[in-house]
């Protein structure tokens, strides 16, 4: 039995040891080699070759067999020096593998040559206790969560329905959240519009909107549009959003949402409130109906007045709402069913929940066979008593 | 033949609040018909000039808009649940 130094040696003695730019230039996944990353966890974690395999030295032999099914596959090891994959390499010849190399410097030389490599994406630890009951679900998960930090949701409004919306989206760790709205925080808002406290009044919505996700969840990042949704305006700032939330106070906004959208071929989830009764669907550009498959035209204002005038109560956009975020949510990380063909009609009175099967209308004039879409021809539904809230 | 039609809020000014009516009717245009002579103006605000369902209102018979049925000649069953949904616009 010799020390550590004469295993070492002999097992560098028994196996080949290529340079960094040797697998840069050759030995690499583009030429069919694999590549095996035998350091632990923390160590790969911090950045490893691109399409490496994580294989570490510990369950080198265990897990070989599985991770490289075929012995003739020409291997190059690596680690951080290039201790721990001569003794790997060795390992795998001891196997049966025929073809394999140890990285001389390992990951360390690689860096310092200022090779490129790639960072595995991790929900941070500072955002794992953050996300911890999103990390337990298996739908959700790891996986989930980063791809609701890497999203994108637009809400139309910062009103009722916008203001339960973005506060879950935010803390559910949304990673972007656009708010369009050009209302100022009025006291008459207070009673619903929760994303706005007493201490907002008389400011813009979308800066009080964004003081309070701050609050929820520094992780996100906000951008405000304070702006009146037209035609000028609402492709430049819909593109880039993965999943529109619908909810302003008016048709003329929620057409020109659904025309956009078509347009954009952006998923919509879509609601709107009336006293005691809210109605929810989810929009997929194409694959099923649109809002204006479910109302061709507006109900005209005497039957459909907005919150300010016929009032709401207070809880109502609370449900819908959350209904418009819960849509938002299955839709980024493709979950579950979604309200796409269907209409949720909600009476708080009744308690009640009633669903009636909506399909696409051939006649459709923004998705049907003969559509044409003209965001500049949307007229403006006006209010029979006009207010100063057009997205409330 | 006896069937519940659930009125939308917008409405109910004509149903005195109520939520839900119930009425004997074989068609769906019956239970329009039917409606109007107990509240006068109802159907009015449902139908327009010609007689066709307005567009930003919707009629479920058991969950299936009516347009995709026969429309107001659509049949309806002893039992059976009429929605009338109209398009709102409140956020």
């Amino acid at each position: 039995m010799g020390d550590f130094k004469e295993l070492l040696n002999e097992a560098k003695k028994q196996i080949k040891e290529v340079s960094v730019q040797e697998v840069r230039d050759k030995l690499n996944p583009d030429n069919g080699f694999t590549l095996v990353d035998v350091r632990e966890g923390d160590e790969w974690e911090q950045g490893h070759l691109d399409k490496a395999l994580f294989l570490p030295r510990g369950f080198l032999e265990v897990k070989a067999d599985k991770t490289l099914t075929d012995k003739n596959q020409p291997v190059v090891v690596y680690c951080a020096g290039g201790v721990r994959s001569a003794l790997a390499a060795k390992t795998l010849q001891d196997l049966g593998y025929s073809n394999v190399y140890s990285m001389r410097g390992g990951f360390t030389e690689w860096k310092n040559n200022g090779f490129p490599f790639v960072t595995p994406e991790k929900v941070g630890k500072d955002q794992m206790a953050r996300y911890s009951r999103h990390l337990r679900i298996p739908e959700v998960g790891e996986k989930g969560q980063l791809k609701l930090l890497k999203s994108k949701v637009l809400l139309v409004g910062a009103g009722g329905l916008g203001s339960p919306a973005g506060v879950y989206l935010a803390a559910s760790g949304v990673g972007t959240i656009g708010l369009v709205d050009y209302d100022v925080v009025d006291e008459s808002n207070l009673q619903r519009q929760i994303l706005h406290w007493t201490s907002s009044v008389g400011i813009p919505k979308v800066d009080s909107a964004r003081r309070t996700l701050f609050e929820i969840n520094p992780d996100v990042k906000v951008r405000t549009y304070a702006v009146h949704l037209d035609a000028s305006n609402i492709l430049d700032i819909m593109q880039d959003y993965d999943v529109i939330v619908s909810g302003s106070d008016n048709f003329t906004t929620a057409y020109m949402v659904n025309d956009a959208a078509l347009l954009l071929k952006k998923p919509v989830a879509y609601g709107s409130i009336f006293r005691f009764e809210g109605q929810a669907s989810t929009f997929i550009p194409y694959a099923g109906p649109c809002f204006r498959c479910l109302y061709a035209t507006a109900t005209p204002p005497e039957l459909a007045p907005s919150c300010d005038e016929a009032g709401v109560l207070g809880v109502l956009p609370g449900v819908i709402g959350l209904i418009q975020a819960t849509e938002a949510i299955k839709l980024l990380l493709n979950l579950g069913t979604t309200l796409s063909g269907r209409l949720l009609v909600y009476d708080a009175l009744e308690m009640s929940f009633r669903q009636f099967k909506l399909r696409r209308d051939p006649a459709c004039s923004a998705c049907g066979p003969n559509a044409h879409i003209d965001l500049k021809s949307i007229p403006e539904f006006v209010c029979a008593v006009q207010t100063a809230s057009a997205q409330g | 033949m006896s069937l519940k039609v659930v009125i939308p809020t917008p409405l109910r000014k004509f149903t005195a609040g109520a939520e839900t009516v119930e009425v004997q009717a074989a068609t769906v245009e019956e239970v329009l018909a039917n409606l109007d002579s107990k509240y006068p103006g109802f159907r009015a605000s449902v139908c327009d000039e010609t007689g066709a369902l307005r567009r930003f209102i919707n009629i479920y018979l058991d969950g299936e808009d009516v347009r995709f049925l026969e429309n107001l000649a659509t049949p309806v069953a002893d039992g059976a649940e009429i929605a009338i949904v109209p398009a709102i616009s409140g956020g």
